[in-house]
């Protein structure tokens, strides 16, 4: 039909460049400037890790940028109202057919011929629609001011409601970024209390869950006599005691309890468990030491609970049984 | 409805001189091949995996064309399927470029020495895969599920050329959709077994997806190669210009896809920077390799990306021919710089990497003039003919 080729190609590759060139710039600008850092002991500019960034910003300008183009310099936006769009012919066209439009202000117009012509080629609905040639302004109205008003309008209300949104409102009662909670926090005063402080003390004469003190503290003697293994030394017993005596007591006596751990030589060396003199240590003596400490050993009371205190004794005792196997234990 | 297409005045036999170039071609490969593997069996070898590679791309990507213009009730396509049918005759012959494989496994594929997956955890650790008996179990059954499906969609379409039934499309359609999947699987595998398994400490799981995007290259490239040239000497009716610019447009998108999964393969391992997975870079970035690295960028992505850019080019016949041999050259080259650094850590050329090639041109011009001889050039029967003579975009 004699239509130019679409310049419309022209304005989507110099904004994809657009957008290539400056998501680069933008993270040249992020990697070298504003915030070095060292990722995977990489060079700070790392082009590689750019290229999906630019790839995406590119098509994300090309595309949008190129409708947006379209709206503006094709379909004359702000002014894309046309007289045709109110007709019911438009709403037939806009599904699954299309139409002519020839306007009549040409002076070699001659509607019978026309008429007539696009009957012989096959046209369905010929109708002929008044409307006044002053409302077929295809002028580009950009900078009418109204359509400016509106814009500006637009714009102040967006970025106003988005400031207002993060800047104030979010800060107010009852949002305040959630800083205000119902909830009392520890090392923090409370209104809810008479005597205004958050954390509680115990009711007297009442101990809490796990917490029950340790009734032999300096009495090394009375707890070997008095304390009796709890637990069972079954299978999931001592699994527990070795992973509890892996974590808190081979560091210093060893993966073996022989005291031959990695840190030996850096602090006095803690003794092997393997001599007599433990081996024949009733089971309070070493719940004894490890609630109390001995020597350059702390007490680990506070971070052993007393349960994995009693099965880390049993599998002491495996690995002693084991390190002095006798004839019978092989067969 | 329909209106009888005529093929009168349609040539239907390649000229005598095309064929004796052909059989000349093959002939000078094979003595090309033989004479290699007299001299130097183990660069050979590896000449005729990088061989066996591109000649799957090629017949079992022809396989995929088909079953896709069936599944996708493709219409522009219809009147040149037939190429693609005739190419697709390639994978019968798979078993020839792979028997002289079968006799040096060895020298190409280190997990196939007992001794030295008995000392190496690792391969120890892949051994219930990577082992000959299940290799081999595997090449023969890819054979037959392609042959199979060649064989089925070919036979329906040709019948239809006489018994004119459109249920044989129907039929075609739902071999089209059981052959995708098994396609999606047996190309990957044949990455992980024939270059991937090159390096078996080795791996990358995107690797099945890379050899695929340049299967489908090949194929589409061999084929409009091929149409064109018919198209231009007589063998097919008129074709629309929107034809011609579909394919050009399916050889541009899997170009792009080309790129986007080798640039993503290699995204990942230079991020991640482990030294199990960057060896495989490191390999083809070094002693002459990092070259042919970067040819292979330039002539796999950049040289067609921006030769077929535009919507002019797509239409352009000779720019179309132009690169689809371009095109043919570049998957060569990314299976040789696939396999190749296995070979020798130093780039080395040979007149042993031509012996191939040679071949598989002879090879694709003989099997072409013989099923042409056979079949219509033209599906006749097919019930899309007519629109897909008359297609516009």
């Amino acid at each position: 039909m004699g239509l130019k080729q679409s310049r419309l190609g022209f304005f989507t590759l110099a904004f994809g460049l657009l957008g290539a060139v400056s998501a680069v710039l933008f993270m040249t600008w992020v990697t070298l400037i504003d915030y070095p850092l060292v990722i995977g002991g990489k060079p700070f500019w790392s082009w590689p890790a750019f290229v999906p960034i630019a790839f995406e910003i590119t098509v994300l300008s090309a595309s949008v940028l190129s409708v947006v183009t379209m709206i503006v310099l094709y379909f004359k936006f702000p002014n894309n109202s046309h007289p045709l769009h109110d007709t019911p012919y438009m709403k037939k066209v806009s599904s699954d057919k299309f139409g002519i439009c020839i306007q009549a202000d040409d002076p070699a117009f001659d509607q019978k011929a026309v008429q007539e012509f696009l009957k012989a080629v096959g046209g369905k609905e010929i109708a002929t629609v008044y409307f006044d040639l002053e409302a077929l302004d295809h002028g580009q109205n950009m900078f009418d001011p109204k359509f400016i008003g509106v814009l500006v309008l637009t714009a102040i209300l967006v970025s106003g409601g988005t400031y207002f949104t993060f800047n104030q409102l979010l800060y107010m009662e009852p949002f305040s970024w959630m800083s205000v909670q119902a909830k009392s926090k520890a090392q923090r005063p409370s209104e809810l209390f008479k005597d205004g402080i958050g954390m509680r003390r115990p009711v007297q004469g009442t101990v809490a869950r796990g917490f029950l003190p340790y009734a032999f503290k300096g009495k090394p003697d009375e707890a070997a006599k008095t304390l009796v293994n709890p637990l069972l030394p079954t299978r999931d017993v001592i699994e527990r005691g070795k992973s509890k005596f892996l974590t808190y007591c081979s560091p210093c006596h060893g993966n073996f309890a022989r005291g031959d751990s990695r840190l030996a030589g850096q602090f006095p060396n803690p003794p092997t468990l393997h001599t007599d003199k433990v081996r024949n240590w009733p089971d309070g003596s070493i719940y004894h030491v490890i609630t109390e400490g001995q020597n350059v050993m702390p007490s680990y009371a506070s971070q052993i609970p007393r349960d994995d205190r009693w099965a880390i004794i049993h599998y002491v005792r495996v690995l002693q049984r084991a390190h002095n196997a006798k004839e019978s234990d092989l067969k | 409805m329909s209106i009888p297409v005529s093929l009168e005045g349609l040539k239907k036999e390649l000229p005598a001189g095309v064929r004796r170039l052909g059989w000349g071609l093959l002939l000078i490969g094979i003595a090309g091949i033989a004479l290699g593997y007299a001299i130097d069996p183990r660069r050979m070898a590896f000449d005729n995996v990088v061989g066996y590679l591109f000649l799957t791309s090629v017949a079992v990507g022809s396989i995929f064309l088909v079953a896709l213009e069936y599944i996708g009730g493709a219409v522009w396509s219809t009147p040149m399927r037939r190429v693609n049918e005739f190419l697709g005759a390639l994978v019968l012959l798979l078993p020839l470029a792979a028997v002289p494989l079968f006799l040096h496994l060895h020298d190409l594929f280190h997990w196939m020495h007992e001794e030295t997956v008995a000392t190496d955890k690792v391969l120890a650790g892949k051994s219930p895969y990577l082992n000959a008996n299940f290799f081999l179990i595997r090449f023969a059954v890819f054979f037959i599920l392609w042959s199979l499906f060649y064989i089925l969609f070919t036979r329906n379409s040709t019948k239809q050329d006489v018994t004119k039934d459109p249920r044989l499309t129907t039929v075609n359609i739902r071999l089209g959709a059981i052959f995708l999947p098994v396609f999606a699987i047996t190309i990957t595998l044949t990455a992980v077994d024939w270059a991937m398994s090159l390096e078996p400490h080795w791996s990358s799981t995107i690797f099945g997806v890379y050899y695929f995007s340049g299967t489908v290259l090949a194929s589409i490239s061999a084929a409009t190669y091929a149409i064109i040239r018919f198209y231009e000497n007589g063998y097919f009716p008129k074709l629309q210009r929107d034809s011609f610019y579909s394919l050009g447009a399916l050889m541009f998108a899997f170009i792009n896809f080309w790129a986007y999964i080798a640039f993503s393969q290699f995204l990942l391992i230079w991020y991640a920077n482990l030294p199990e997975e960057t060896i495989w870079f490191m390999a083809r970035w070094k002693n002459g390799w990092q070259v042919v690295s970067v040819l292979l960028i330039i002539v796999h992505f950049v040289v067609p990306y921006f030769a077929l850019l535009t919507q002019d080019s797509k239409m352009d016949l000779k720019r179309l021919k132009f690169m689809a041999i371009w095109i043919l050259f570049a998957h060569l080259l990314d299976m040789y710089w696939l396999v190749m650094p296995s070979y020798s850590q130093e780039v080395s050329l040979s007149w042993m990497d031509l012996g191939f090639p040679v071949l598989l041109v002879g090879l694709a011009i003989v099997v072409l003039g013989y099923k042409m001889r056979r079949n219509n050039l033209i599906p006749i029967g097919d019930p899309k003919l007519e629109r897909g003579l008359s297609f516009r975009l």
